[in-house]
């Protein structure tokens, strides 16, 4: 199995969480974007490792699932406290800092 | 965990078929996954299509030899993380599909372009980025006595401060969640009787009115209603009688109570005069 077969596969997630974040309008669903983006550079993380026989990899993309977990509690709440004023989760309506 | 000892014994050998067979299955339904997520209009199946993303990433951590990552993937990810998704969805709305309506034109060509784009130079850079077969964990993994005892060595060792600052963050995290989520009441909360008076007062005219000829001497349909106080219930007539004027008050009161009505000034005090013949 060639090692390099999981860094393609962690590009081609990343490019596909991208893509979703500057398509999708749903704040929700851009964060789930986000979220594959981390993701993906875990797995290419973790790949790393496998590959030059170092677990440094492991424990960085340890702290990436931690960084992540806490970014998704905030943003969650974020969204929460957008969607209860403005009664909409969609970022093309959130202009309050335009004016 | 048999499993997943096995999966890592047979990640050993890099060159197995089992490992080709998991990475192309895992991989396939990953991307399939993350294609899902982006095209789906309803926000509850791209969380799904997420879980399948991330439970195939899962599997994949596990072949690498990382099963410590593999098993936090399954417990953080797809356990808190995607429930902590849905949850919000249940609050925001299930229903709140995606418009498909481009604010800005073109703007979906433009990010598939540039995902191409960032997709091609990542694969040019680092798709060849690992020369000659992959080393491997198992000298890594056995030092200590597992993957777990090595990675615990690396975190209270070496990154320790991180560790200790992730505590850290996770603390602010929640805080800053509980904060943002905290809802200041500015008006006292309603009472169960305060509710059932609100809905009252507010369906009160769209209640049931009273049919025709109740506490009158005719029940007939032009004949109005008569209310508690001896008045007429001019809605009680169905409205193109009324608008058509074919009304049957019971007596002689009631019928100047009509004429006033109709003639645009109401007048509902009237007592009612039961010996006075109903006019036909």
């Amino acid at each position: 199995m060639d090692p390099n077969a999981y860094v393609v596969l962690s590009a081609i997630l990343f490019t596909i969480g991208a893509v979703g974040v500057l398509v999708r309008r749903n704040a929700i669903v851009m964060f789930m974007c986000v979220e594959v983006m981390l993701n993906a550079t875990n797995l290419a993380f973790v790949a790393f490792a496998h590959a030059n026989g170092n677990l440094d990899g492991q424990a960085i993309a340890f702290f990436v699932m931690v960084v992540a977990a806490a970014e998704v509690v905030v943003g969650l709440a974020i969204i929460m406290t957008i969607f209860r004023t403005r009664r909409s989760a969609s970022v093309d309506e959130e202009n309050l800092l335009k004016y | 965990m048999s499993i997943v000892a096995a999966a890592t014994s047979q990640a050993a050998d890099a060159s197995t078929w089992e490992q080709s067979a998991v990475f192309w299955v895992c991989a396939i339904l990953s991307v399939l996954g993350a294609i899902g997520m982006v095209v789906s209009r309803k926000a509850v199946h791209s969380a799904l299509w997420v879980a399948v993303t991330m439970i195939s990433l899962a599997v994949l951590y596990v072949a690498l030899q990382a099963p410590f990552l593999g098993m936090v993937q399954v417990i953080v990810y797809t356990g808190a993380v995607m429930m902590l998704f849905l949850f919000v969805l249940m609050v925001v709305g299930v229903d709140s599909s995606d418009s498909l309506v481009e604010t800005i034109k073109g703007q979906r060509w433009l990010a598939i372009l540039f995902g191409l784009g960032v997709g091609i130079s990542l694969i040019a850079a680092e798709g060849n980025a690992i020369v000659g077969p992959a080393v491997g964990l198992d000298a890594a993994n056995t030092v200590d006595g597992g993957n777990i005892e090595a990675l615990a060595r690396l975190m209270f060792g070496r990154y320790v401060l991180a560790f200790e600052v992730t505590s850290a963050l996770l603390i602010s995290a929640a805080l800053g969640a509980m904060v943002l989520a905290h809802r200041d009441r500015h008006t006292p909360r309603l009472t169960q009787p305060q509710l059932a008076d609100a809905r009252f007062l507010e369906a009160g005219p769209k209640g049931n009115k009273p049919v025709p000829g109740v506490y009158a001497r005719h029940n007939a349909v032009d004949t109005p209603a008569l209310l508690p106080d001896g008045s007429i219930s001019i809605d009680s007539v169905p409205g193109p009688m009324r608008a058509r004027g074919a009304l049957r008050p019971v007596d002689r009161a009631n019928l100047d109570e009509v004429t006033d009505v109709f003639e645009g000034e109401a007048v509902l005090t009237a007592t009612p005069q039961p010996d006075d013949e109903g006019v036909q």
